[in-house]
């Protein structure tokens, strides 16, 4: 396996007000490796995407960005509810989300089909009352 | 057109302009933040009423020139700061949305 970098992140699960900054930095980070706007922006909106779901879903969790030669991996990792019927949660349109995040601008159940849309590659690992991973991975032309 | 000469043309109200050069192409509209990350344009001009600090981190991740705040909704002054901070245009007007997007669609 050839060198990378790896950006980690904890993501804070008590405020989703201000939620998103790891995917900010990880912006930042990638635009200094010098990457293409296209692919930045696949990566961050699909990190964020991410990010906000373990804030309003999952209580927080971990972030973690591998960038290879090759590919970008983004793994997301949570300790929340799990998800019950992961074919539901990927339909567009799907949310449980509360009154509360929904007038903030959350809700529209587009996250999950947003992550597969900006990504090659998507793998959910969930397991009821244990937690979620979400593997994510963009390739580098 | 450049995102300050589309804010000067329509007497738009700025709030914070830290890329005033950016190229405007096409727009956006709407406020359920996961539709404009999925369905938005990098370079489109953005309206929306949604004006918290989510709404800055949206703009920036999905590139977008010039967020258009409508029906006269305006931005805190810290969240004004963060857009200020990440480089996200931001203007106001007292138009709706629908107004808005037909004054600048011949300038996009
Ligand atoms: N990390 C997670 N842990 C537990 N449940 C999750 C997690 N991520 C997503 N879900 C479940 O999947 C549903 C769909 O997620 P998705 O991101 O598509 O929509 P949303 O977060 O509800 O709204 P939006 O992303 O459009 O703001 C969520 O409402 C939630 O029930
Ligand atoms: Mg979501």
């Amino acid at each position: 396996m050839s060198e990378f970098l790896n950006f980690h992140y904890d993501v804070d699960g008590d405020n989703f007000v201000s939620a998103g900054q790891a995917s900010v930095q990880v912006k930042k980070n990638l635009r200094q490796l010098g990457l293409p706007t296209e692919v930045i922006r696949r990566v961050s909106i699909a990190m964020y995407e991410g990010e906000i779901n373990m804030v309003i879903h999952a209580n927080g969790g971990t972030a973690d960005v591998d960038v290879y030669e090759d590919r970008i991996v983004i793994r997301l990792a949570d300790k929340g509810p799990g998800i019950k019927d992961v074919a539901l949660a990927m339909q567009e349109g799907f949310s449980t989300a509360n009154e509360n995040v929904r007038s903030l601008g959350f809700g529209a159940g587009m996250g999950l089909p947003n992550m597969k849309r900006y990504t090659d590659d998507m793998q959910i690992d969930t397991v009821v009352d244990v937690g979620t991973t979400i593997t994510m991975t963009i390739r580098l032309a | 057109m450049t995102a300050a000469e589309l804010i000067e043309k329509h007497g738009f109200h700025p709030i914070v302009l830290p890329d005033p050069e950016r190229e405007t192409e096409g727009c956006y509209i709407g406020d359920l933040l996961s539709w404009v990350m999925g369905k938005a344009c990098a370079g489109n001009v953005w309206i929306t009423i949604m004006s918290n600090v989510n709404t800055v981190a949206v703009a920036s991740l999905s590139d977008v020139s010039l967020v258009l705040l409508a029906e006269g909704v305006t931005l805190e002054q810290s969240v004004a700061e963060t857009a200020l901070a990440r480089g996200v245009n931001v203007a106001s007007t007292d138009l709706p949305a629908f107004e808005a997007a037909t004054a600048i669609a011949g300038d996009l």
